[in-house]
């Protein structure tokens, strides 16, 4: 039996199919979970996934943040459930103070869409293992609102205690402080970026490259070997 | 019906690009002398009932958890006075 691993679908999300065909792709069940139901119907970790949940309103990811599935998803990754937010996913992250810090329109004011360089930072999150820190990778990325920030201490502990997972590379897209692109929880569990590896697991589309499906994988891994 | 006003802003040391961007079109626009522009949200908020400590509370409460997220923004809760 292989891991199950669900994709939350808010009204409004855009890339949960793409993240389902991720998570096929590296040889695990998705599982398509819903926003109103309460229920993960056991699966053993969670991607949020990309989009435009509830249109934005508000703030990105402020309305999701209290819908009846991020309650039970909150409960469950402070005891230890693997949670990757990707893009809107990462705000709904930061909404829900699963992780640090939050989210502002990027400096620019534009829409960027691009293939992004990143750096690995830390290959030792449950999402993250199949990487090798100072590994550079590429994966599309596309967002408005994407400039990381939080109070200088916050930023610091990030630092220090080696959580800023992913960093862009020759360009800053957004103006997020220190060239953050994803982050972690202090138990690695919970991990949130912009860019979207979730595009980038076949060669025919996207950058080309499968940079993105060692998320995939390195969940699968830790979980078939737990 | 009581109304009370909740004001959202960033805090002061986040950079606001949207507020440059009006501040920059402004002179071009013929409109001088302006030194600084920093843009918020405002909400304003019909009460069923009326406005005691209670329900200014609550509302507090909810700017908090909700209306404002407090990592990047201060809010302000104030009560509109009837006209």
């Amino acid at each position: 039996m292989t891991a199950r691993i669900g994709v939350v679908t808010f009204p409004g999300s855009l890339d949960d199919r793409d993240a389902q065909r991720a998570v096929r792709l590296a040889g695990a069940e998705p599982v398509a979970l819903w926003h109103r139901d309460k229920d993960l119907h056991q699966v053993d970790a969670v991607v949020l996934p990309g989009g435009f949940s509830y249109g934005d309103y508000l703030r990105c990811g402020a309305i999701s943040r209290f819908s009846p599935v991020m309650d039970t998803i909150i409960e469950q990754a402070k005891a230890g459930l693997p949670v990757l937010g990707i893009c809107n996913g990462f705000q709904v992250l930061t909404e829900s103070h699963l992780l640090p810090g939050a989210m502002l329109r990027n400096e620019s004011l534009h829409f960027v869409c691009r293939d992004q360089k990143l750096r690995v930072e830390n290959a030792a999150t449950a999402w993250t293992t199949d990487y090798t820190v100072g590994q550079e990778i590429s994966v599309p990325l596309k967002n408005g609102e994407g400039r990381f920030t939080a109070d200088a201490r916050t930023i610091d502990e990030l630092e220090a205690e080696g959580r800023v997972a992913f960093r862009y590379l020759d360009v800053n897209p957004n103006g997020s402080i220190n060239d953050i692109a994803g982050i972690t929880n202090a138990a690695g569990n919970v991990v949130g970026l912009m860019p979207h590896p979730e595009h980038a697991v076949e060669p025919l589309v996207g950058t080309g490259r499968t940079d993105g499906l060692g998320f995939f994988t390195s969940i699968l891994k830790q979980l078939v070997s737990s | 019906m009581a109304r009370v006003v909740v004001d959202v802003m960033l805090k002061p040391e986040i950079l606001d690009p949207q507020g440059q961007a009006v501040q920059r079109a402004l002179p071009r626009l013929g409109f001088a002398g302006i030194a600084d522009v920093r843009q918020g949200k405002r909400f304003e908020l019909e009460l069923e009932g009326p406005v005691d400590d209670a329900a200014l509370a609550r509302i507090r409460e909810a700017a908090e958890t909700f209306l404002a997220n407090t990592v990047i923004e201060d809010f302000t809760v104030r009560v509109e006075e009837e006209k």
